[in-house]
């Protein structure tokens, strides 16, 4: 049995849902009711059946309208996939890992058969049959970052490890929370984190980056981070800021359910066999209010949480113009009652 | 959460005599699938049963990385060591199974590099075995300038010299043929990164002329495993676990440590990862420190200790362990 | 300079002599202080394997010091742009061993760098004192375009005119501190201007 692939939009009219099934497995991102950084990195490894852990690497009902939707987003702006010359071979260490684990995961819809450097790549859903040779980027249209992440659900950032450091050196990203990969590609691992408020005094970069450098084949890690979008648009750039900002203007109590999106990203951090750099993969899911507190629990919660926000990282994330409409909405579904440890619904 | 790597069960398929003081083992994975691909520089650890005793020692993995059907390492027989060497080639035969580590790479390619210029000396050939193989794969620029004692020494020389031509240099002690290496530091292109494996002499001397000739520190790579050294016994107090144990002569601090069912992290058992990396709490004697992962500083400070290579001696010791 | 930054604005230090071959520098107008400085710490010979590309101010001030030092190459132009062709051959030739030093102006510090880490120098073993104007080079993220000699926060791009917030998020590869729509969400809003980068 297949997925049931969605045909809907992030843009203009957006008419992007969630099936009661994937409301279900959303993975909200606060296992209390309250929220601060952390070093919340753990071993990803394969999680229960019917959550988004079950495969390592997540396709859902999303995963052809979030490909149309990467396509125009690239046709506008080519920029938001760039690899520096030296990333190719990370590249292929990329197109290997992404083919292998979406065969393995999803084998009605994706087929990889290999003979030695020559492949085959079965992408069913996007309707794609391609023999290439694995190493010759000229059996390929793009190059291996660029195709095969035109294929992946999630934004992924390729980074270079050397001298103690991680190098932000490639990447495909168009469903950003507001970073720029053109400004901040050929980064360290602290430059392009400079922006974010009160982490560095914690020193959890540092104590993040020690762990990164360490991880090895074969065991990847996993955490989460969350933010808040209003309407379920992908593509939040700084580059079309004065595009999407106006949005966050728009938000009135009658709307709040149907506008506001809690938007949480499940990074994962993979060791590359050729190249011994890391992937990041970050997976971006949404979904808006009126889904999210269909779980009592969440709607709790949630509430309890963006109330007690500190201010810097309010307006880090965003928040500040409608956080206000947004608490008074939700505290409505809040009774004060506690609420269950851990992340799940009840 | 623990950083150590998976292990890999393996069967030893071949095992070849190369020269008087160096024998090859290849390994196939025991369920015949590919083993994990690797990248140049990338070692294992393996692991020795003998009799009552575990050895780890990390070798570089030397096979091509587009070749993944085995691994193979390359061992030199070391009579004085404390008998891993010994045992690799004493006892490891053909169809012996035994367990290694996924592969770790500590001494990876710069691949931003303009041209990577080598430099090897006797058993630091093996990581170069690999990373020419990968760069000459992907039409890469590098030149590689091996030092050995005598021809007959010069393990791979002939497969090197056959597959890269005048791109491999050779010189042999015995012929007082000698690197000329400032002029060749000297006339390399902007852009080049240095890597050098071979006896830590020689990688003390290219790290220092490569520095005075103004070459920046993350232009030059070096690799050098300790091997931990065989000392006077000496006992030590482990505060977290609350155990007293006796390191004995030929054991390493790690070993004992481990000996006595605890388990600190570690990748590559040589003194360069620092995952193994230990506080001193209290102490009354001296430090006795082989490892490459400590500055000189933190090695006079008598804070911390790296037990996969180093050791102590005195009236006692208390690690936070 | 601003008391509290960010990580990846860029800290600038003070010129001292490396260990080398052959050293290059390049600076503008009161960037030569900082190479008379470092002469000042420099054993001698030093300057006999150096080379100076200097762009001096209008006021012309500091060139006779700099010949004074008695460099290998000396070369004085009217403006970065004309200095680029020569440092690009400069560097496509060079050797391991040369050492690169860097003064003056933010925008001059920058845009050398940029032609070193394309010609593949590091940018840690490049030497930079920054010296006069704290004028700033801005990548607009919005149309892309640069706009240099920015001296007042907020900004207006000289490309699309959109008003930007001028962060000190910066990026090494485009030489540029990043500019951000400071009224996206509702333009109207119009904040003051001030000019804080002198």
């Amino acid at each position: 049995m297949g997925i049931t692939f969605r045909n809907e939009t992030f843009r203009n009219d957006f008419t992007f849902r969630n099936s009661p099934e994937h409301i279900r497995r959303f993975p909200f991102p606060f296992h209390e009711d309250s929220y601060m950084y952390a070093v919340n990195i753990e071993p990803h490894v394969v999680g229960p059946k019917g959550s988004v852990l079950e495969n390592l690497i997540d396709v859902d009902e999303h995963y052809v309208a979030e490909m149309q939707d990467r396509a125009l987003v690239l046709a506008e702006d080519p920029l938001r996939c760039q690899s520096l010359p030296h990333m190719t071979l990370a590249g292929w260490d990329l197109l290997e890992l992404l083919m292998e684990q979406q065969a393995l995961g999803y084998p009605e819809h994706f087929t990889l058969t290999r003979d030695g450097d020559r492949w085959r790549w079965i992408n069913r859903p996007l309707g794609i049959d391609d023999t290439f040779t694995f190493g010759d980027v000229s059996t390929l249209p793009y190059g291996p970052m660029e195709y095969i992440t035109r294929q992946s659900q999630g934004d992924f950032c390729i980074l270079d490890q050397r001298d103690g450091n991680l190098w932000m050196d490639a990447g495909m990203v168009t469903t950003q929370a507001d970073w720029s990969l053109d400004f901040d590609i050929g980064m360290n691992f602290f430059e392009w984190h400079a922006p974010v408020p009160l982490a560095h005094e914690k020193g959890i970069f540092v104590r993040a980056l020690k762990f990164l450098t360490n991880i090895q084949q074969g065991k990847p890690a996993r955490r989460l981070n969350w933010t808040m979008t209003i309407n379920p648009r992908l593509d939040t750039s700084p580059e079309n800021y004065h595009k999407w900002g106006p949005d966050r203007t728009t938000v009135t109590p009658e709307n709040v359910g149907d506008k506001v999106h809690l938007r949480v990203e499940l990074q994962s951090f993979w060791r590359l066999p050729r190249s011994n750099g890391i992937v990041f993969p970050i997976r971006c899911y949404l979904i808006k209010m009126d889904e999210l507190v269909t779980q009592p629990k969440w709607a709790r919660r949630l509430h309890r949480v963006i109330r007690d926000l500190p201010e810097e990282l309010a307006t880090y994330k965003g928040l500040k113009r409608y956080r206000a409409t947004l608490v008074e909405w939700l505290s409505k579904l809040d009774d004060g009652s506690p609420t269950s440890p851990g992340f799940g619904p009840d | 959460m623990s950083t150590g790597t998976t292990k890999l069960d393996v069967v030893v398929s071949d095992v070849i005599p190369v020269n008087e003081l160096v024998t090859r083992f290849h390994f196939r994975r025991r369920d015949g699938q590919l083993l994990p691909t690797f990248s140049g520089g990338a070692h294992v650890v393996v692991e020795m049963r003998d009799g009552e005793r575990t050895r780890l020692n990390p070798y570089s993995l030397m096979g091509s990385p587009l070749d993944t059907r085995e691994y193979t390492i390359s061992v030199r027989r070391d009579d004085v060591g404390r008998g891993g060497s010994l045992f690799m080639h004493r006892n490891v035969r053909p169809g012996m199974e035994m367990v290694i580590s996924y592969p770790v790479n500590l001494f990876s390619l710069d691949l931003r590099a303009r041209k990577h210029l080598m430099l090897a000396g006797g058993i630091g050939i093996t990581p170069f075995m690999a990373q020419t193989a990968q760069l000459a794969a992907e039409g890469g620029n590098f030149e590689l300038h091996y030092t050995c004692r005598t021809a007959s020494l010069g393990t791979y020389a002939d497969v090197l010299r056959e597959r890269y031509d005048r791109r491999v240099r050779l010189y042999h002690d015995d012929r007082d043929e000698r690197i000329e290496l400032d002029r060749l530091l000297s006339s390399q292109p902007l852009g080049t990164h240095l890597y050098v494996c071979g006896p830590s002499g020689m990688i003390g001397w290219v790290r220092d002329r490569a520095a005075a000739l103004g070459w920046p520190t993350e232009t030059v790579h070096f690799e050098h495993f300790a091997a931990p050294q065989p000392g006077a016994p000496f006992d030590v107090t482990l505060a977290v676990s609350g155990k007293t144990i006796r390191v004995g002569e030929q054991q390493s601090l790690l070993e004992a440590i481990e000996a006595a069912g605890v388990d600190p992290p570690y990748l590559c058992r040589g003194g360069v990862c620092g995952q193994c990396e230990t506080n001193v709490i209290a102490h009354d004697g001296k430090f006795i420190h082989n490892d490459h992962w400590l500055s000189e500083e933190e090695h006079r400070s008598c804070k911390k200790i790296m037990p996969c290579v180093s050791r102590f001696e005195g009236r006692s010791l208390v690690l936070e362990r | 300079m601003a008391a509290k930054s960010i990580i990846s604005r860029p800290v600038y230090g003070t010129l001292s002599p490396q260990p080398g071959k052959h050293h290059l520098f390049v600076a503008d107008a009161e960037g030569a202080l900082a190479i008379t400085d470092l002469a000042a710490k420099a054993p001698d010979g030093f300057f006999a394997g150096a080379h100076i590309i200097f762009i001096p101010g209008h006021d012309r001030k500091h060139v006779a010091a700099l010949e004074a030092l008695k460099p290998a190459q000396f070369y004085q132009g009217p403006s970065f742009a004309s200095a680029l062709p020569r440092l690009k051959h400069t560097l496509a030739n060079a050797h391991m061993g040369l050492r690169l030093y860097l003064a003056g102006t933010e925008g001059l510090i920058g845009q050398a760098m940029q032609a070193a880490l394309e010609a593949g120098i590091d940018h840690t073993s490049i030497q930079t004192e920054h010296r006069g104007s704290l004028a700033r080079r801005v990548q607009c993220v919005h149309c892309k375009g640069i706009t240099e000699n920015v001296t007042t926060q907020p900004a207006t791009c000289s490309h699309c005119g959109l008003l930007l917030l001028v962060r000190d998020h910066y990026s090494r590869r485009l030489a540029a501190f990043q500019g951000v729509c400071i009224n996206a969400e509702d333009r109207s809003e119009i904040p003051p201007t001030e000019e804080i980068f002198r």
